[in-house]
């Protein structure tokens, strides 16, 4: 794999297709780039082509071809509170990505602070107590194209985010069968991607000792039923319910029992936020206390009327999206016709667990013509609500403003 | 199997601390081997040498095309950081010319 200063993991058709892009690519558009999208980003670029080229993937609105970034367009949403593999999103750092996994060799280390260094098959994981939790996976820079000022990295809509039924093993029974050390203080997870320059930070990321072993965290082996994509982490990856995705590492291939704080990039100096309420700040301000990004916080989005709609007077239209408490459930999801003035209550769908999107609906009806601004806010059990104000920070995390469409009435 | 889930799913919401949902059947991973597509259009113009040479090898040009309109001191942070942080193989020299070509096709002037 090491070629010189750069290590690529081309495939033939990554070289065939390097070879002849300075001769056909400037000339002719790719073969994805038949339909496009608008993303409603302030100040564009809002245009991004929609993309079925990738393998085990549908349509998918294509942020970045290499390392893959893709976004499930937003009216997947709509189709119920289970995003289906093949439109789930998708993100990865490195772009030497594992693109062949043979089950039958494949083996997860267990090693670090324990007793016994392990090296379980995927017969062995699949043997041990098997769970089942359904669970969003949002990324932490999820809706990053919508802060003002804007910020560098991944342009995301909405749609860096999803929910599945994931089903595999806890961590905690992994880390048992090794038997973790006395002192031991966090698990560090190492997936089968790496660096395309040998130099640069591998991605990993670490747990809390006691948050890796609380039960919930858990080595998913499938999502809805079938095993995971690809693109996705196959064939393992780590489910962490309430917390941003990045703690997700996907194809992981080796679990690291620490007895000191992890300081690598990932976890210690990437995917930080300002340690204040709603990790916002200031743009330009400085001195801020930065801690790693962690728990999620509450969202509600409409799925069923896009902003500019136009409905007609008085009648009754039955609007409905879904929502999702962040670390815990769903308390409640009211929704506003009148820009935030008043709010109504709505009727909530059926609960498939509190990490879980879950869906709400409630009948709208507007009686004059004129503009109004619908909002939906999600409350969660902790008593958390969305803000009626967006966040800012430097690296664009955690956007969870309550949403508002734009509807016209006739 | 989803009979079972549903019992156990409600045993351990009854249990102080929610646990996922736990049962017993089997299931077989196969092995996969896909090809991913080709890596997109270059840059263009004037002055894209210097983009095309130093920064596709980490990542593909759609992602820059997509990024909003930033200011130059904000394009030399980007290349700075790729440089510093993720140890891209950039030639320093060029670093001058990638900043200017990137604030030509996504300055905020």
């Amino acid at each position: 794999m090491k070629a010189g200063n750069i290590r690529q993991a081309f495939t033939r058709r990554h070289l065939l297709g390097q070879a002849g892009l300075a001769g056909i690519a400037l000339a002719s558009a790719p073969a994805w780039a038949e339909a496009l999208v608008q993303l409603p980003l302030p100040g564009g670029p809002d245009e991004r082509s929609m993309t079925t080229d990738f393998p085990q993937k549908g349509a998918m609105v294509l942020q970045r071809s290499r390392p893959p970034l893709l976004e499930t367009p937003f009216e997947v949403f709509d189709h119920g509170v289970f995003t289906p593999n093949d439109q789930f999103y998708v993100r990865w750092h490195w772009a030497i990505i594992p693109t062949q996994v043979d089950v039958d060799k494949f083996r997860l280390a267990v090693r670090g602070h324990v007793n016994q260094v392990l090296s379980l098959s995927l017969p062995d994981i699949l043997s041990l107590p098997r769970v089942e939790i359904a669970a969003v996976n949002q990324c932490s820079g999820n809706s990053r194209g919508f802060f003002q000022p804007r910020i560098a990295g991944g342009q995301w809509a909405n749609g860096a985010m999803g929910n599945a039924r994931w089903t595999g093993v806890r961590l905690r029974d992994v880390l048992d069968r090794a038997g973790v050390k006395a002192g031991a203080v966090q698990v560090r997870l190492n997936g089968m991607d790496e660096p395309v320059v040998p130099d640069g930070p591998d991605f990993k990321k670490s747990l809390d000792i006691d948050h890796a072993r609380d039960g919930e965290v858990m080595i998913a082996y499938a999502m809805n039923g079938q095993q995971l994509p690809v693109l996705n982490g196959f064939p393992l990856r780590l489910v962490v319910p309430g917390w941003y995705a990045t703690y997700w590492v996907k194809a992981i291939s080796d679990i690291e029992v620490l007895d000191q704080p992890d300081d690598n990039f990932w976890t210690k100096t990437a995917y930080t936020i300002p340690d204040t309420p709603r990790a916002d700040m200031k743009p330009g301000q400085t001195g801020v206390k930065m801690i790693p990004i962690n728990k999620m916080v509450p969202r509600s989005f409409i799925t069923n009327v896009k902003s500019g709609a136009t409905v007609q007077a008085n009648a009754t239209t039955l609007v409905r999206g879904i929502a999702f408490g962040g670390d815990t459930d769903v308390a409640r999801v009211d929704l506003s016709s009148d820009g935030g003035k008043s709010w109504q209550a709505t009727a909530l769908g059926k609960d498939e667990g509190k990490y879980s999107f879950r869906q709400w609906q409630a009948p709208v009806s507007l009686p004059a013509a004129g503009n109004y601004t619908l909002m939906v806010r999600c409350t969660n059990s902790s008593g958390v609500a969305q803000p009626d104000q967006a966040n800012w920070n430097p690296s664009g995390f955690m956007r969870n403003i309550i949403e508002a469409t734009s509807v016209t009435v006739t | 199997m989803s009979r079972t889930i549903v019992t156990l799913a409600l045993l351990s919401a009854a249990a102080a601390m929610p646990l996922p949902a736990e049962a017993q059947s089997s299931m077989t991973l196969k092995s996969v081997s896909i090809d991913l597509p080709d890596r997109g259009i270059m840059f263009s113009g004037e002055g894209s040498d210097a983009v095309n040479n130093n920064c596709l090898a980490c990542h593909s040009a759609g992602m820059v095309l997509n990024q909003p309109a930033l200011s130059a001191a904000a394009w030399q942070a980007e290349a700075e950081k790729m440089i510093q942080v993720y140890k891209a193989p950039v030639d320093q020299k060029d670093v001058p010319a990638i900043v200017a070509y990137l604030a030509r096709i996504k300055g905020t002037q």
